[in-house]
């Protein structure tokens, strides 16, 4: 300990100081927190690739049943089962939460709280290790006999539990057991990220002093690790179930599948808050940088977001209005989701007030931080028939659905972590991204995601169920007139995947050719943007000293339209 | 590869030892993982009475000695700890082997009263209430184990007079594992 006393400044610019890394030590068992959150970015980017692979299969069998699907083949049933389970899965597990909570928190806690790494920094290589391995896991899963799990992403026994229904003996506990692991990185992560917000603050730094991003992904890292607990414990329950023949969870043994559910969405409907809140405070970041504006009712945004990670643990069986489950309860628990829409409608106001009155500059990450807001909220919107018992039990399992977890989702994973992206590529890299490609990427991903998820609004409320494999074989239930809805959404799935191409371009030439960025391009307040770009181990030169909050934009009298955090106060 | 330690690990905004405040995150965690085990075991208890025939062919007298062995396993805990505290690294290291000499006898125990209930029929697969006795004990005992692991690592740093603060650290650890026995104890055994 006594050896890195005296070097609290030690770490200055380009100084990798005591001995030169090689490759593999630095980028590949590498214990510097940005290093890990680009090595989750990635891995969390590629697994999103193969999620969205996994959709293109299955929309094309939507819109058009029974013919090969180019480039993949004819899709069999159990193929579809297993696309839509490991794309619900992926997009949830291995692209949501490793992007938005993994690589952020990690490239960004420690930059913006002003300190050099995190506090466990070998724990947290071994977080990404587990995850790193789930996902393998994850994807070895598809080549085993009888191929992968295909039960959804909600794995509800007994058709999960027992092989002799879902047919995959060795694909289910595959998933099952990658899934808890990556559960098991999450918490390690977890563990880290909220002693590093507690312990290693710069000092000055106060509780309101805190950027709003580091807030979110802290507050849904501790709302994950409550809510997670139970689903690990059922999910040991279902692998012995699954492998050893107990009966925890299946009725003709004694079990309740019941049981599953109420642990599973107990865990399940705080996570949709879990990967909320971070997507919620890059955009907060974003709009405030970008409005040249203090953030308006910085604390009322904090205490919403904890009363909604408090009433997240109370909805859960919203999930269930049609799974047997007392009727008395689901007027309880149409009472509480509709309560939840409370806080997250106080937090959209707050935004919106926080363009009111701004000098909006319209870059790409501002795009993609106003579409968050405006498409998000046609996904709140429409959770208010779910969450009314009464209309779900006509809406429950329809593509209505699908649509409306869809429109929270998408602005969640791909619309604010796009946001989040073209704003700190500079900081990563040290280059712009190429901006006016960037607005062309915007555009062609806010329009076709519309185009998808729009006419399944209404497929769904005309009674298209979603678990069907093909439709033509349902005509009762799929009308054949609207077959050119579900083509169009195809359709627009397939553009939206090409435009996407443009943001790998744009995003791999600017890592290397980009135009060159300054350690602060936007004229941001927060310490990230102190240190170099991209910044080196130990991140700064002097570890910086907090003065004021993160949102002080345009304040009356100062001399520019901007005043960093670590900025002294001019002597009077 | 030696690690340099960062500066962030050597901060303490809130005054608590970061070590410690990990702990007791991660104790958090594992409340709502035994928690979630524990309520549906109850939830399902009270709905099935049948269970209560099951739950009488446990060994109580079993139960009796482990829960017994892991209390006083938990002096030894405190017991290191002061001598941590005192800075006498070889005492602490001695006080932590009864520890886990502790540990070993209640895995023994349970070793021996698992193939007795498996040699009368009382699988894992016999019924509900077993699946869930063997689960949880089991969970458990993976927590005995790792318990274990930990303060031997610690044990061999406090002969060198290294990281004694650990002691507490694992001392904490532990003391959670002999709670969760306490609840587990009245559960599976005596509930009958």
């Amino acid at each position: 300990m006594t050896t890195h006393v005296a070097a609290d400044h030690a770490h200055s610019e380009g100084d990798h100081g005591h001995h030169e890394l090689s490759f593999i030590q630095k980028y590949v068992f590498s214990t510097d927190h940005k290093v890990i959150g680009l090595q989750y970015f990635m891995t969390g980017v590629l697994m999103g690739v193969l999620g969205a692979l996994a959709s293109y299969v299955f929309r094309m069998q939507m819109a058009f049943p029974g013919h090969a699907v180019p480039g993949f083949g004819l899709v069999t049933p159990q193929i579809y089962n297993q696309m839509v389970t490991n794309h619900g899965t992926i997009m949830i597990f291995w692209f949501a939460m490793p992007v938005l909570i993994a690589a952020f928190g990690n490239y960004l806690i420690p930059l913006m709280i002003g300190c050099d790494d995190m506090v466990f920094p070998r724990l947290n290589r071994l977080s990404y290790q587990i995850f790193l391995f789930s996902a393998l896991l994850l994807i070895a899963s598809f080549f085993v006999p009888n191929g992968g799990f295909g039960g959804a992403w909600t794995s509800y026994p007994p058709l999960a539990s027992n092989p002799i229904y879902n047919q995959t003996p060795y694909g289910a506990p595959m998933w099952l057991a990658a899934v808890a692991l990556e559960f098991v990185a999450f918490l390690l992560g977890g563990i880290n990220f909220i002693t590093t917000l507690m312990n290693a603050r710069a000092p000055g730094m106060k509780m309101y002093d805190i950027p709003m991003v580091v807030w979110m992904i802290v507050i849904a890292s501790i709302l994950f690790m409550a809510s997670v607990g139970p689903l690990v414990a059922g999910a040991a329950m279902l692998f012995l179930d699954q492998t050893l023949g107990t009966g925890f969870f299946d009725p003709a043994r004694g079990g309740d599948p019941l049981l599953w559910e109420h642990l599973f969405w107990f865990f399940g409907h705080p996570e949709v808050y879990v990967v909320l809140l971070p997507a919620m405070g890059i955009v907060a970041e974003v709009l405030t940088v970008f409005a040249r504006k203090k953030l308006f009712a910085y604390r009322t945004v904090l205490w919403t977001a904890v009363a909604t990670g408090v009433l997240s643990f109370f909805v859960w069986a919203h999930h269930q209005f049609v799974a047997g489950i007392d009727p008395r309860m689901a007027n309880i628990f149409t009472v509480t989701t509709l309560l939840i829409s409370v806080p997250i409608t106080e937090m959209s106001f707050v935004y919106i007030g926080t363009l009111y009155g701004a000098s909006i500059q319209l870059s790409t990450p501002m795009l993609f931080a106003i579409a968050f807001i405006v498409e998000f909220l046609i996904g709140g919107v429409t959770g208010i028939f779910l969450g009314a018992s009464g209309a779900d039990i006509y809406f429950h399992d329809t593509y209505f659905v699908l649509a409306h977890f869809h429109y929270t989702f998408v602005p969640i994973a791909v619309i604010a972590v796009f946001a989040g992206v073209y704003y700190w590529f500079p900081k990563m890299f040290g280059r712009y991204m190429n901006d006016t490609w960037g607005r062309v990427h915007f555009w062609g991903t806010a329009i076709p995601f519309n185009g998808i998820f729009l006419p399944l609004f209404y497929t769904g409320m005309a009674g298209d169920h979603r678990r069907t494999f093909n439709h033509l074989n349902f005509p009762d239930l799929a009308r054949g007139d609207l077959n050119f809805l579900r083509e169009l959404s195809t359709v627009s799935l397939l553009v939206m995947l090409a435009f996407q191409v443009i943001f790998f371009v744009n995003f791999f030439y600017s890592m290397f050719r980009g135009k060159k960025a300054p350690a602060n391009p936007w004229n941001a307040n927060t310490f990230e943007w102190v240190a170099a770009s991209p910044p080196p181990h130990g991140n700064f030169v002097t570890l910086p000293h907090c003065y004021r909050g993160p949102y002080e934009y345009s304040v009356p009298g100062h001399s520019s339209d901007f005043w960093p955090q670590n900025e002294p106060a001019p002597k009077t | 590869m030696a690690m340099v330690q960062p500066i962030a690990t050597r901060r303490s905004a809130t005054g608590i030892p970061t070590g410690k405040l990990a702990m007791w995150w991660l104790l958090g965690s594992e409340i709502t993982i035994f928690g979630g085990l524990l309520v549906s075991y109850i939830m399902m208890r009270i709905m099935y009475a049948p269970w209560a025939e099951a739950a009488a062919h446990t060994n109580t007298l079993a139960g009796s000695i482990n829960t017994f062995v892991l209390l006083t396993s938990s002096l030894f805990a405190v017991l290191a700890h002061h001598a941590a505290e005192q800075k006498n690294g070889k005492l602490a290291a001695f006080y932590l082997w009864l520890t886990i000499g502790g540990a070993l006898t209640f895995l023994v125990v349970k070793g021996i009263e698992w193939t007795n209930e498996i040699r009368h029929g009382f699988t894992i697969t016999a019924n509900t209430f077993w699946s869930f006795y063997y689960t949880a004990a089991g969970l458990h005992g993976l927590h005995v184990i790792a318990g274990a692991t930990a303060m031997a690592i610690v044990s061999f740093d406090c002969l060198r007079g290294k990281n004694l603060q650990r002691v507490e650290l694992v001392g904490i650890y532990w003391h959670f594992v002999d709670i969760v026995w306490i609840f587990l104890f009245p559960l599976l055994y005596i509930a009958k």
